[in-house]
């Protein structure tokens, strides 16, 4: 996770290094352009009875990419991509309030925790399948994924008949909408996945053995790595967390809606773990940056609204930001157009493709 | 819950996000007759996509007008994709279908695919939507009039402000519909129009943003509109799902909508007119997504060989908050 080895970097440098400091910058500067146009944007107040401010919501409505993006991250260090999360957010969401729904009394603990059961099995299953078509069958993994992708959302919409499911139920109101101790309660959860996540990839061997079947699943394998079961791995619990954003964001409107939830949230992922400095050939990872891309998307988000971008220029608004980021990213245009000077000092220290954390086994393909 | 129709449905929108909507499936039992000899008329409906209670009620509508008339129909799901559509569009004419009927996604991009249909002499219908393209490319539109629908909010808004004993300046957010589609353009064109013309010094659009028809865009932008304009007196959203969201937004930052932020949607769904009836949606104006019955007649005189008006319109009526209750028992979709 450290910089590379530079030789007495002054503070700046060391700084500007940092793999996160980009996406850190990026974030920073969307932040503060929102303060012309909402004065008391960083203001925090208390209204009925928890926090409530732009940064609150930020948080609150990015919830659920953020999680679907460290899921997609350790899928994308495996080398591999998934693209059927949307599709798994709304399965998720469908079958747990359509199981909800059916309950005589939508408030009772124990149906609420068995219908999130019951959705999280789903993503689950939806996970191993993927893992396995990757795998154990060696399909390309954007092919694998594009199929649940694709059906996932007519398995949701069969769940849900097609409707746009409403509940009232006030446990199932918690996870994605409701506060605890003032604050979101998505807030905690986001925590306490991130907080899993980074211990078991940094605390244990596991991260390096993404990384290592990212970086070569042969090689890996030949050194004794089950590179495939890592694999399937992966590809469960990145539907795991999209099952639990789809909590979430079903949740949080307190409906089922099989057509649009989580529509296009596979893209904004794997945006978010781009700009957060993952790689796409995998081999690398940032749990870290992979926060800090999601949260990025969804201040762009919020930005595109308060600052009262037309509505037609949307997306092109929101591009432009996106390739200034990627632009950022790239060592070679930092060179090119800030770096002349700078790149020449400390040219050697800085390979071309910052393939550090990785152990260098590509050579071997 | 798992039927036959539905599986089918869900089944068609998977074959056309997938872009395989070359082959369509046929809603119903399969007959081997070429469409061409046989005498029940053949429709190739394509639909916007089922993003809505108001939408599923309006292909719930066609789908038993259809039935009751004896008609074949080939429905496909567009998923609101426009090349879905249109690919689904092409795949009707591939099998020549007697005539066309679609609600299209976005407004533009039409004239090939109906330049194609019309070299095939296949007429098209459209529904709920309206298109920008050449008038003879089309025979007919069965829909609602958005602008129309646009003004009569505008008009029941200021009913809803007397009502409340607003006095003076009117502040608007606007949550807006999916951009470029014919409602959201049509009905915030509908509203400045009266706007512009009876209220230029009073009320005042402050913001206005899509929140793409769902109630997630709807409660993610009213959020923000809270954050950048503490000061909203009005918000008029587009449809009613929005309007659901952006009640859930209000509450959380700790105000009460229908009192201090008086809400009018439209569309006229049952959850809306449960949210009119708890006091929480000051007014609704219907847009009636049961059209199948005239979208049945229209086809019959076409394929007949029959003239129709340009525009048949759905009839529609507006409700206030005090109607709420009366009307929830009667609401179907």
């Amino acid at each position: 996770m450290s910089t590379p080895a530079v030789t007495t970097p002054s503070r700046w440098r060391a700084l500007t290094r940092h793999h996160l400091f980009w996406p850190v910058a990026v974030l920073i500067a969307l932040l503060l352009v929102n303060v012309p146009f909402t004065p008391d944007f960083f203001a925090i107040r208390m209204a009925d009875g928890h926090l409530y401010g732009s940064l609150v919501s930020i948080v609150l409505f990015g919830s659920p990419l953020i999680l679907v993006a460290v899921g997609m991250t350790l899928v994308i260090a495996t080398g591999g991509i998934d693209l059927s999360v949307g599709a798994v957010v709304a399965i998720t969401g469908a079958l747990t309030c359509s199981y909800i729904s059916d309950q005589a009394d939508q408030n009772a603990l124990a149906g609420v925790f068995l219908a999130m059961g019951i959705g999280l099995v789903a993503a689950v299953v939806c996970g191993l399948w993927n893992g396995f078509l990757v795998a154990r069958m060696g399909i390309q993994p954007i092919i694998a994924t594009l199929i649940i992708m694709v059906a996932g959302r007519g398995v949701a919409q069969l769940i849900t008949d097609g409707q746009i499911i409403t509940i009232n139920s006030e446990p199932y109101k918690l996870i994605g909408g409701g506060y605890w101790l003032t604050l979101p309660f998505s807030i905690f959860v986001v925590a306490a996945v991130v907080a899993v996540t980074v211990a078991l990839t940094r605390r244990t061997a596991l991260g390096l053995l993404v990384e290592s079947v990212g970086g070569n699943a042969e090689a890996s394998r030949l050194v004794g790595i089950r590179s495939r079961r890592i694999k399937i791995m992966v590809y469960m619990f990145c539907a795991l967390c999209a099952g639990i954003a789809g909590l979430m964001i079903s949740s949080n409107t307190s409906a089922a809606d099989g057509n649009n939830a989580g529509l296009w949230i596979e893209l904004d992922a794997i945006l978010a773990v781009v700009i957060g400095g993952t790689s796409l050939l995998g081999g690398r990872f940032s749990i870290g940056g992979t926060v800090i891309g999601a949260l990025v998307i969804q201040t762009l988000t919020t930005t595109i609204y308060t600052i009262g971008v037309p509505t037609q220029t949307n997306l092109v608004f929101k591009a432009a930001v996106v390739i200034v980021v990627c632009l950022l990213q790239s060592p070679k245009f930092r060179a090119k157009v800030f770096g002349a000077k700078g790149a020449r000092t400390t040219a050697p220290a800085e390979p071309a493709t910052p393939a550090d954390a990785a152990p260098k086994m590509e050579v071997s393909r | 819950m798992l039927n036959r129709r539905n599986f089918l449905t869900a089944a068609v929108g998977v074959a056309a996000t997938a872009g395989l909507a070359a082959c369509a499936k046929e809603d119903g039992s399969s007959s081997n007759t070429s469409s061409g000899g046989s005498k029940t008329i053949t429709l190739g409906f394509s639909q916007v996509g089922s993003e809505s209670g108001w939408r599923t009620a309006n292909t719930d509508s066609v789908k038993s007008a259809a039935k009751e008339a004896g008609y074949k129909l080939q429905f496909s799901d567009a998923q609101q994709k426009q090349e879905n559509q249109i690919s689904a569009i092409r795949s009707f004419i591939a099998q020549k279908v007697d005539v066309i009927a679609f609600s299209p996604v976005v407004v533009t991009g039409w004239d090939a695919v109906l330049k194609e249909a019309q070299s095939a002499k296949i007429p098209v219908v459209l529904t709920d939507r309206s298109v920008e393209s050449d008038e003879s490319l089309f025979v007919a539109l069965v829909g609602s009039d958005f602008t129309d629908e646009g003004r009569r909010a505008a008009k029941i808004l200021e009913k809803v402000l007397q009502k409340a004993g607003h006095k003076g300046k009117v502040k608007i957010a606007q949550l807006e519909g999916t951009t470029g589609a014919a409602p959201a353009i049509e009905r915030a064109k509908g509203f400045k129009e009266v706007m512009d013309a009876e209220h230029k010094d009073d009320w005042e659009i402050v913001v206005s943003q899509t929140g793409d028809f769902t109630r997630a865009g709807g409660k993610q932008v009213m959020a923000a509109f809270l954050q950048s304009n503490p000061d909203i007196d009005v918000l008029f959203a587009h449809n009613d799902d929005m309007g659901l969201g952006a009640i859930q937004a209000i509450e959380a930052a700790g105000k009460k909508p229908g009192k201090d932020i008086l809400i009018v949607t439209v569309d006229g769904v049952k959850d809306g007119f449960i949210a009119m009836s708890e006091g929480k949606i000051n007014a609704i104006v219907e847009c009636n997504p049961l059209l199948g019955p005239q979208l049945m007649e229209v086809v019959k005189t076409v394929h007949e060989g029959g003239k129709v008006e340009r525009w048949i319109k759905t009839k529609e009526s507006d409700f206030m908050q005090d109607q709420a209750k009366d009307a929830l028992p009667t609401r179907k979709y």
